[in-house]
């Protein structure tokens, strides 16, 4: 299909570059219509937190003029939407969560002036579990988000509002922030092609911090190609992030033209295991299958220890969260609790309002596997365990360019499915907490459909692979057109 | 100190480092800005931001390190100390825990019998400073600064080793010294970038294990230091000998009523948390910078005592004093060096005369109102006699007040001392003269009244007189 | 002044709750945590619970930390702690104030100011 026969917002990000440069329409246009999506399907949705039209409509007439006289950045005048946890100057940055619903950032994120400065147009800001922390975006305080393939269900999380915005063709693209799987899983239960890069590959700062050990900022697009787009402008060292790291960013547009060929993929026996439902892996078993006819090897791989990696993951995950959310106090910025008592009581009361349930449990398993007397059966035990994980990735890769198979142990689940549970809800991401624990990169690409929900494929791959694996997910959304579906009533 | 107890004090001094920029942050450090407009987004944990850690925390620690023999950790760790309080923005504290810059060092301090005693240094861990509350002015509330947030410590703990408060104003200022010489702290006690905890404990002498010891905070001062600890050791002694128990506990210094108080009621202690902080990597360290580092020492106070004793030859307790601090020990050696005049007649000077001055007027040895070369053209006009040490005090007095160098202030007051042998003569001809009796029993034996003619010469000519010359005149004009 | 103050912040576990007897439990019989250990932890984390969410909090957190619990069979002797992901080495920046006062901007977010300063109920000591 032919892009010019495309509505304006089902074109990809590469698709309305090309129209952008070709005068078919003009950014200024672009981001009015798609403000207009954005209104008319935020009641069905609930994607956005805040829609920032004027500023918006702003950068579209400069990127305009820009063009114009020949200058702007490489994404000169293409929209895009940030996910609620990305601090914007002068711009409501609540992280999905009561005690920011008042606070308006005083400076931009790395990732966000990146962008910016690459002429990428701010749409708005995108809804999300409360401070990245769920795997359904039913823990922000703004409400839960619904999924566009079919709104009783959840587009999982925690990037979920920047996930359903992109599988709803409202915008082309999105940032997210993954910590366990929290842009790779609402990208796989969406359609949506989403990365999670290496660890330090994108600056953390300004990004509000769950887990600084794991938090690691990426995109949700509509294919390879565009989040290629993107994390070329987002990746790079950033002096004010010290765990930002100092590696040359490749060209990831040009290298996806790398065949599959002669590629080694592993595959994890344990990944197909009961906890996976039959239509997912036949899905994922049918990409396997598409890349290995296009010339790719696979090879079985085992990661001995990855079982233990969820629960690992929760105790390293609230720990670091319980010590990076104490900031939140009531005493600088953020909701503080009427007429406080005491010191003890604005405490207590301003955190115990402004935090909600999920958050709270978090931060108080935290607290408990740090506290005196638990720190070594805990906090120290997961983070010997992390480095089992690690070493096991670190043999595998010595065989295998990537590690394939089920991004999520099924397709997306209906709201307040699993809200009892915490640990069914934390078992949804049990494929793509390994990639944080070692710090490696993950994408998941859309690879079928299951009873007419969105499956995704997860391909991880070594330390600042993402070359590779946007050259893989790129040939296979050559092959396929899994990533071109849009659910029925978002078209 | 009751003889049957031991008393055991351990030391931990924070003291600030002077950067110029905060530890983590590019926030000023300066002393004594309006509340909060120099705490940056950093200093006030906002959300989204990240701590990079400053170089010359990192150097400074090396270099104290080095300057107390210690070793200078290859790779150490910061720590998130985590507790709720109003002037921790963050709600944790970055410190060092497990892995601290530096570990195992020592000093030497005189003990209370004047030996010399090796005092350990446990460790000396990076951290930053907390704000400050102004509990008055506020209602009821407290208002909270965080200016100072941020601000590089460098926490030294010592090893239990100290046995009076004595020794442990001894080793916190041999420390105070230390910081000053390597120029890592400006070391002022006022604006409290420098303070320490004492951890004092006692036990029967002769007793192995360590008592049960308290904290004490808040000691801001040298003399805090000791009568807190004072305070303390007394408590202790007579609670137990009352038959009771030293409880672990922290206690506050009040300064007003010269005792220590306990800070909270004893169900409560801390439970800090400690882990690594994610947002910051291992330090690391090589040879090659410690090489570097050390290259940038200078000689310390230990070593500049010795070299003034065998250079100078002067007391061991007067080269001791000289090099507490680096610039009265540069003062002295200006004095010493450019001064005719006997090394250890400098080093008097400049121990007693000068320094009274100095404390009197309250005023550093940098920004004394006699240089080092005004002091020495001083000396040199006693050595070569010119005037005598008792006109010199009134010559030194005047220098003070900036009437000019002691040659123009000699000459403007015309205290040059007379030399001529035949004025004196005839001076101490014009005496004996006038005190015939006296004369008559001097020569009978009474030989004591020599004093009361030279007294007599000097009030003549105005103390001008050359004392020695007088003396001889008188005795062979008076046979 | 107030630094020293700082620790009068900081609670303990009790000693009582110092002794939790789950982990010695059977893996097959969880050990849920204690309605009072709960509260004491929400205290530690300054986190105020309501009475209804009170007994909810119980029973899930017990269902996190008996999950987590899993971690105690896994052989780790000889095994190093990984703090981080990356093997690296703390970068260091130069010694230069880059900051100017941005405190009346910044405060515009803060609840409570008077005179530049935050303020906060009176610090008791």
């Amino acid at each position: 299909m032919g892009e010019g026969d495309q509505a304006i917002h089902q074109r990809t990000l590469a698709g309305l570059a090309k129209g952008l440069a070709a005068g078919e329409f003009s950014s200024r246009e672009l981001t009015e219509a798609l403000l207009e999506r954005i209104a008319k399907h935020q009641a069905t949705l609930n994607a956005f937190i805040t829609v920032t039209a004027d500023q918006a409509l702003d950068q579209a007439d400069r990127a305009d003029q820009a063009r114009a006289s020949g200058n702007g950045g490489p994404l000169n005048g293409l929209p895009i939407v940030h996910k609620d946890l990305f601090c914007t100057r002068g711009v409501l940055t609540t992280c999905g969560s009561r005690i920011l619903d008042n606070f308006v950032s005083p400076y931009d994120a790395a990732v966000v002036e990146r962008l910016a400065a690459a002429g990428a147009i701010m749409l708005g800001k995108t809804n999300m579990d409360e401070f990245a922390m769920g795997s359904s975006n039913e823990t922000s305080f703004f409400g839960p988000v619904a999924n566009p393939w079919d709104t009783k269900l959840s587009p999982g999380g925690s990037s979920g509002g920047s996930a359903a915005a992109v599988a709803a063709r409202i915008v082309p693209a999105a940032t997210g922030t993954d910590t366990g799987g929290s842009i790779r899983q609402p990208a796989a239960l969406t359609g949506t092609t989403g990365i999670k890069p290496t660890y330090g590959r994108v600056s953390r700062f300004g990004m509000v911090a769950f887990a600084s050990s794991l938090d690691q900022a990426g995109v949700i697009t509509r294919s390879a190609e565009d989040a290629a787009m993107l994390l070329g402008v987002m990746a790079g060292h950033d002096v004010r992030d010290s765990t930002s790291v100092d590696h040359p960013v490749p060209d990831y547009v040009a290298g996806l033209g790398k065949s599959v060929k002669g590629l080694r993929i592993g595959i994890v026996r344990q990944h197909f295991d009961e906890g996976l439902d039959s239509q997912c892996a036949a899905s994922v078993k049918d990409a396997l299958k598409s890349l290995e006819d296009a010339g790719a090897e696979l090879v079985d791989v085992d990661l001995p220890n990855i079982g233990l990696s969820v629960p690992t993951y929760y105790v390293v995950a609230p720990a670091e969260c319980s010590s990076n959310l104490s900031r939140f106090d009531g005493v600088r910025f953020g909701h503080r609790a009427e007429k406080p008592e005491d010191l003890l009581d604005l405490y207590s009361r301003s955190r115990g309002e402004g935090f909600g349930a999920e958050v709270k449990r978090r931060v108080m398993t935290g607290t408990y596997v740090l506290s005196a007397g638990y720190y070594d059966a805990y906090y120290l035990k997961a983070q010997k365990v992390r480095q089992l994980i690690s070493q096991d990735f670190r043999n595998a890769f010595e065989n295998v360019d990537v590690i394939a198979g089920p991004t999520a142990p099924t397709t997306a689940f209906a709201i307040g499915e699993k809200t009892d549970d915490p640990i069914t809800m934390y078992l949804n991401d049990i494929y793509t907490i390994g990639a944080n624990l070692a710090g490696l990169p993950g994408i998941s690409v859309p690879c079928g459909l299951a009873d007419g929900l969105p499956v995704g494929l997860q391909m991880v791959g070594p330390h600042f692979a993402e070359e590779a694996l946007l050259a893989c997910a790129y040939q296979y959304q050559q092959l396929t057109d899994w990533h071109q579906r849009a659910p029925g009533g978002f078209l | 100190m009751s003889g049957h107890w031991e008393v055991v004090i351990g030391l931990e001094v924070h003291t600030q480092l002077a950067t110029k920029s905060k530890i983590f942050s590019g926030a000023s450090t300066a002393y004594g800005a309006d509340p909060n407009t120099q705490a940056c987004l950093i200093d006030l944990g906002y959300p989204g931001v990240l701590p990079v850690l400053n170089a010359e925390v990192v150097r400074m620690a090396a270099k104290f390190g080095l300057a107390v023999n210690a070793r200078i950790a290859p790779r150490s760790v910061f720590a998130r100390k985590n507790y709720f309080y109003p002037d921790l923005p963050k709600g944790y504290q970055i410190s060092q825990y497990e892995l601290p810059i530096v570990e195992s060092g020592e000093l030497f301090i005189r003990d209370d019998e004047g030996n010399e005693k090796r005092i350990g240094i446990t460790r000396a861990h990076l951290e930053e400073d907390a704000g400050k509350s102004v509990h008055a002015g506020f209602g009821k509330s407290s208002g909270i600064d965080l200016n100072r947030a941020g601000t590089p410590l460098l926490e030294i703990v010592s090893e239990p080793d100290l046995r009076s408060a004595k020794e442990a104003v001894a080793y916190m200022r041999k420390i105070h010294s230390i910081v000053r010489y390597l120029e890592i702290s400006d070391g002022n006690m006022q604006e409290g970038s420098f303070r320490c905890d004492a951890n004092v404990s006692v036990r029967p002498r002769g007793q192995k294990e360590l008592g049960t010891r308290a904290e004490l905070k808040n000691l801001n001062s040298f003399r805090f230091v000791e009568k807190a600890i004072n305070y303390e050791i007394e408590r202790q002694i007579e609670l137990i000998e009352d038959g009771g128990e030293v409880v672990q506990e922290t206690r506050l210094y009040d300064s007003d009523k010269d005792e220590t108080r306990s800070m909270r009621s004893k169900e409560e202690a801390n439970d800090y948390r400690y882990f690594p902080d994610p947002d910051l990597l291992p330090v690391e360290i090589d040879d090659e910078f410690v090489e570097a580092v050390r290259k940038t020492l200078p000689e310390l106070p230990d070593a500049k005592q010795v070299r003034f004793v065998s250079q100078y030859e002067l007391k061991a307790a007067d080269a001791e004093i000289l090099t507490i601090s680096r610039a009265l020990a540069d003062y002295y050696e200006a004095v010493a060096g450019s001064t005719s005049a006997v090394a250890q007649v400098a080093a008097n000077w400049v121990i007693g005369d000068l320094s009274a001055l100095l404390n009197k007027e309250n005023v550093d040895i940098q920004k004394s109102r006699i240089s080092a070369t005004k002091l020495a053209g001083l000396l040199d006009r006693i050595a070569d006699s010119t005037i005598s040490g008792k006109i010199a005090k009134e010559v030194f007095e005047a220098m003070w007040s900036g009437e000019g160098s002691a040659d123009e202030i000699i000459e403007a007051k015309g205290l040059k001392q007379i030399t001529d042998t035949g004025a004196i003569e005839s001076i101490v001809d014009a005496v004996i003269e006038a005190n015939p009796g006296q004369a008559a029993e001097f020569r009978a034996g009474k030989e004591k009244l020599l004093g009361f003619f030279v007294g007599q010469v000097m009030k003549e000519t105005g103390g001008k007189a050359n004392p020695g010359q007088v003396n001889q005149i008188l005795k062979t004009k008076l046979k | 002044m107030d630094t020293t103050l700082h620790k009068a912040a900081g609670i303990i576990l009790p000693p009582d709750l110092l002794h939790l007897s789950h982990r010695q439990e059977s893996p097959e019989n969880p050990v849920s945590l204690t309605k009072e250990q709960v509260q004491h932890i929400a205290t530690l984390a300054r986190l105020q619970l309501e009475d209804r969410e009170s007994d909810d909090v119980v029973e899930k957190l017990s269902r996190i930390v008996d999950f987590v619990d899993q971690l105690q069979a896994a052989p780790t002797d000889d095994v190093l702690p990984m703090a981080h992901p990356l093997n690296m080495s703390q970068r260091l920046r130069a010694d230069e104030v880059s900051e100017t006062d941005q405190r009346d901007f910044v405060q515009q977010n803060a609840p409570s100011t008077e005179g530049g300063y935050y303020l906060v109920p009176k610090v008791i000591e």
